[in-house]
């Protein structure tokens, strides 16, 4: 298969606002019927996600090579291997999700019972990223089948052998009429984004979040935007600076070659410790990746021209491109960029206000390292923050300090992988969470049902308004007891 | 001070960190209930003169309510600023996890003008006790609250971290112009659309409370008894809350018809009992509102269905409790939310079909239920979808701070009340941490099939499978 072609429309023919509205119908339509609600056909769809990537796991691992050359293990580890264990996760948990909590009911509403039941929010529209392509894909998918609904997923047209992949193997293991692929690019989003969803879930960029908020607000569509920003690292230095080098390296080059939402972005150290650390990274570098990078087959590729452009520009702005002290280095035929430190950019440039997204990374240095926290601070909240330390202050300091979707300390980016924990970000870096049951959640509506029944009355809440009525009133409200009490006699009868 | 300043200094307020603490939120929240302690009867003066409400009425949905709130949020605060751990699991790595809330920043609220002091303070609750700075932009269609609010709130509370900003539509565009961490608004679709679409541009999240055509359920009940005390709820979560003009007000009822003449000889009792007296109901809020509930009677077919009320005073701006049987479906009193006086019945055959009568409409913010059949509460909870669902009352679920309040679909997204007004203005930052300790170094590059099978063993939770393979045997 050719996967340099243009992605068509799923049966042929363009995949325009009529043809999006009458998808948009068909699944409401279905949606309406029931079908999606039971457990078994929950169930069904994860345990379908599940086969699909035992038996498909090298057709996976092809499309993710093809797409990003991305290194086995990496698409084992971060892509198949977590959607696998989230699906396992909601299998386990799915029936203890979908029962309604009950909660307690208070004096003022005595005698009652009240609950609060997870219903499923309709049909929803997924918008996925290109850089975990299988993953940004099927993990909000695996939320909202948990969740009941029917779903539009939209993969990005820039990993388009994963998008063909869906396309083509999906209908094989789930429910193809309730859950469905629409391949494409803008013309295509556009058009979905047309349409009244009853929840739409973008992983992306600020910019077309932007987009699809404003669409979403035409029809009052709830939205999750799983943007990025420029997720920092913080070093401090009575550390272990070979684990910590490491760690970064593997958060940075070892996740797509840096083009992940939480890699790191930047460094901030001290000015005296700053070349121990340049140090360290450089050896840990070379360890990894040889001393020449570009013969290593554990770093993704650049993915596609554009963002080769952008990134070498960004290092050959004149103020930047004096500050390298590792790397540099690039083919573009290969769209390899080496693995690239530089120390002390100008704050003002543009490697340094936008998000990099790619293998250089810069290193600030500063005075103190609390005055880190400043300098993040200056910037828009990112979807990540890091901070390498042992000095316990520290760490509460940059926990009640710095504001950002997720953190971690002395380590990078395995935050994601806890089920039990939300991911997403605040600010710039969205808004909205998932994986676990905060997937489950951020695509049901929690409905509250408050039963009463005819045991008593509180007639002192209605008309003819007395002054006794009134001080009965005050009182049920502050929760009296006796008041209750008396309200269930059903006192004052009148007057 | 024009905008910008009030802007920037907010923003500095939040920054140096002073909205933050536990003593400055329970702080501001005792000074929000020195309002309604002390201030009460400026407060029932001032809804006197927007709406004529009556203070019973007053005290029940503004002023108890917003003090019952304030008394569970000042006691809860600490706990909601706690961090909650979370679970572990080995594969994870991280030795401590947990979700600690932040303050969003800068919040806005807009506030509507049917409970302006009450649907003012509510959110204002959720976003002091979460460690937020403030604006509270109240409805200028309710202005003597709105003057009261600007002067109490800037007397009692820091006004240099809460705010109110008074004003019509063109402060209301002014603010949306401004990044905000976080905007709360209460209102219509209409300018829902208009906050959402603005909001969009500094990607700032929403929660929009909106209302919809809330109907009521309303069986066949065996017990006299039962029958009265339901219809009493009714006539109370009808007119009771400023004549109909409430987001959950019941909207109109839905009624076997060989129930309906019974019904209606019992809500035109209850009515006659309860409003014995003229300003025990409040007033259409003015005179657009008057025109637009007087121009749902007009056409002549909702007219002819009218069976109980009907008249107008123009003067007076006040509608009398009315009472329509089966107007036409199309008609606008039955497409668009009435928010207002207006009770239209609409009888079916049996009282099941009340279900697809409801599916087929846009998702209201509640759904109530007089029955006592328990099979068709189940069915009403399974098959249809509302914010909420109240069975035999109207109304009270307001009180309860342990369920969520909140719309879905054309009625809103976003909840609040209790805790729920915590989390809305809050950010539950994930925390995770390691330790430099255990290390493992197959994570690394150079990769290989043996660091790969080690790690697909962590990842299946294969100890044994680890072991092997970490000691060579695989």
């Amino acid at each position: 298969m050719d996967y340099g072609e243009k992605p068509a429309a799923m049966d042929g023919g363009e995949f325009d606002g009529e043809r999006a509205a009458e998808m948009e119908a068909e699944m409401r339509e279905i949606f309406r019927s029931g079908k999606t609600r039971s457990l078994e056909w929950r169930a069904a769809q994860l345990k379908g996600l599940v086969r699909m990537i035992e038996e498909k796991e090298a057709d996976i691992m092809a499309a993710l090579d093809a797409d990003l050359a991305k290194p086995p293990f990496e698409s084992y580890l971060h892509e198949v291997s977590l959607v696998k264990s989230s699906c396992t996760f909601a299998l386990k948990e799915l029936k203890h999700w979908m029962k309604p909590e009950k909660v307690p009911a208070s004096i003022t509403t005595f005698p009652s019972t009240a609950e609060i039941v997870s219903e499923p929010l309709g049909v929803v529209l997924i918008i996925s990223a290109w850089n975990y392509p299988f993953l940004l894909s099927l993990s909000p998918v695996i939320g909202a089948i948990a969740a009941g609904n029917a779903v539009v997923l939209k993969p990005s047209e820039v990993a388009p052998a994963t998008s063909s992949l869906f396309a083509r193997i999906l209908p094989d293991y789930i429910d193809n009429s309730c859950i469905r692929v629409v391949e494409g690019s803008i013309p295509e989003t556009t058009a979905l984004l047309e349409q009244k969803w009853d929840k739409i879930f973008y992983t992306g960029n600020g910019k077309v979040g932007r987009i699809v908020m404003a669409a979403a607000a035409k029809h009052l569509t709830p939205v999750t935007l799983e943007l990025g920003g420029k997720s920092p690292v913080v070093v401090d230095s009575n550390i272990n600076v070979k684990v910590a080098a490491k760690r970064i390296a593997v958060g940075k080059w070892g996740c797509n070659n840096g083009q992940a939402c939480i890699a790191p972005d930047y460094i901030i150290t001290t000015k005296s410790f700053a070349p121990i650390l340049v140090d360290s990274l450089k050896r840990t570098l070379e360890k990894f990746y040889g001393k020449d990078a570009s013969e290593s087959k554990d770093l993704s590729r650049i993915v596609n021209a554009n963002h080769f452009k952008r990134l070498t520009s960004l290092l050959d702005d004149e103020k930047v491109s004096g500050k390298i002290v590792h790397g540099g280095q690039r083919d573009e035929k290969r769209l390899y960029i080496a693995p690239t430190l530089l120390l002390d950019v100008p704050h003002d440039s543009l490697i340094m206000k936008e998000e990099i997204f790619g293998p250089l990374l810069p290193i600030i240095t500063v005075d103190k390292v609390e005055d880190s926290f400043d300098l993040i601070n200056s910037k828009t909240k990112p979807l990540a923050a890091y901070l390498f330390t042992k000095d316990k202050k520290l760490e509460e300091k940059f926990v009640n300090t710095v504001s950002a979707g997720g953190m971690l300390i002395n380590d990078i980016a395995l935050h994601l992988a806890n089920h039990y924990l939300p991911f997403g970000g605040v600010g710039e870096s969205g808004f909205g969470s998932y994986h676990g049951k905060f997937s489950f959640d951020a695509f049901s509506h929690k409905k509250a049902v408050l039963s009463r029944g005819f045991f008593g009355e509180a007639r002192a809440r209605y008309p003819p308004y007395t002054p006794r009525k009134q001080k009965l009133v005050r009182q049920l409200l502050n929760g009296s007891i006796i008041a209750m009490f008396f309200a269930l006699l059903g006192w004052p009868r009148s007057g | 001070m024009e905008l910008e300043g009030v802007l920037a200094e907010l923003r500095g307020s939040f920054e140096s960190g002073r909205t933050r603490s536990l003593s400055w939120r329970q702080s501001q929240l005792r000074a929000l209930s020195d309002i309604l302690h002390k201030e009460e009867e400026g407060i029932f003066r001032v809804l006197k003169a927007d709406l004529g409400k009556h203070q019973a009425e007053a005290y029940l949905h503004e002023v108890g309510s917003s003090i019952k709130s304030l008394n569970h949020a000042i006691k809860n605060v600490k706990r909601w600023m706690a961090p909650t751990k979370a679970v572990v699991p080995m594969v994870a790595f991280p030795t401590s996890a947990e979700v600690l809330p932040e303050p969003l920043g800068v919040v806005l609220i807009f506030s509507c003008w049917n409970f302006p002091i009450g649907l003012s303070l509510e959110p204002l609750i959720g976003a002091i006790s979460a460690g937020n700075a403030v604006v509270l932009k109240p409805s200028e269609l309710a202005p003597a609250s709105s003057n009261f609010l600007a002067n109490n709130i800037s007397k009692y509370l820091d006004n240099k971290a809460i705010k109110v900003i008074e004003g019509g539509p063109d402060v209301g565009e002014q603010l949306l112009e401004h990044k905000w961490d976080k905007i709360f608004f209460t209102g219509n679709p209409r300018v829902g659309r208009i906050v959402m679409t603005a909001a969009a541009k500094h990607l700032t999240p929403v929660v929009l409370e909106l209302g919809g055509k809330c109907p009521a359920i309303f069986d066949s009940l065996s017990s006299s008894r039962d029958r009265k005390m339901a219809v009493e709820r009714v006539v109370g979560g009808k007119w009771g809350p400023c004549s109909g003009q409430t987001c959950i007000a019941i909207d109109y009822l839905l009624v076997e018809e060989k129930f309906a003449p019974i019904l209606v000889d019992l809500l035109k009792e209850t009515i006659r009992r309860f409003f014995v007296r003229p300003d025990y109901i409040s007033r259409i809020i003015n005179r657009q509102n008057f025109e637009r509930l007087s121009n749902l009677l007009k056409d002549p077919s909702v007219a002819a269905s009218i069976v109980h009320g009907g008249s107008l005073d123009s003067e007076k701006l006040s509608i009398e409790p009315t009472i329509l049987i089966d107007p036409p479906l199309d008609a606008e009193i039955m497409t668009e939310e009435i928010f207002g006086p207006l009770l239209p019945i609409i009888t079916l055959k049996k009282i099941e079909e009340s279900i697809e009568f409801i599916r087929a409409r846009p998702k209201p913010l509640v759904i109530y239920g007089f029955t006592n059949d328990e099979k068709l509460k189940r069915r009403i909870i399974a098959e249809t979808s509302s914010g909420a669902v109240v069975f035999n009352d109207a109304i009270i679920q307001y009180l309860l701070e342990t369920i969520p309040f909140g719309g879905v679909g054309q009625s809103g997204f976003g909840q609040y009340h209790g805790k729920f007004s915590f989390d809305i203005f809050s950010h539950g930052k994930a925390v995770a941490g390691r330790t430099f300790l255990i290390e493992f170094s197959f994570r690394y590059p150079p990769w290989n099939e043996r660091k790969l099978q080690l790690m697909r063993s962590i990842y299946h939770f294969d100890y044994i499978g680890f072991l092997l393979c970490f000691l060579g045997f695989k």
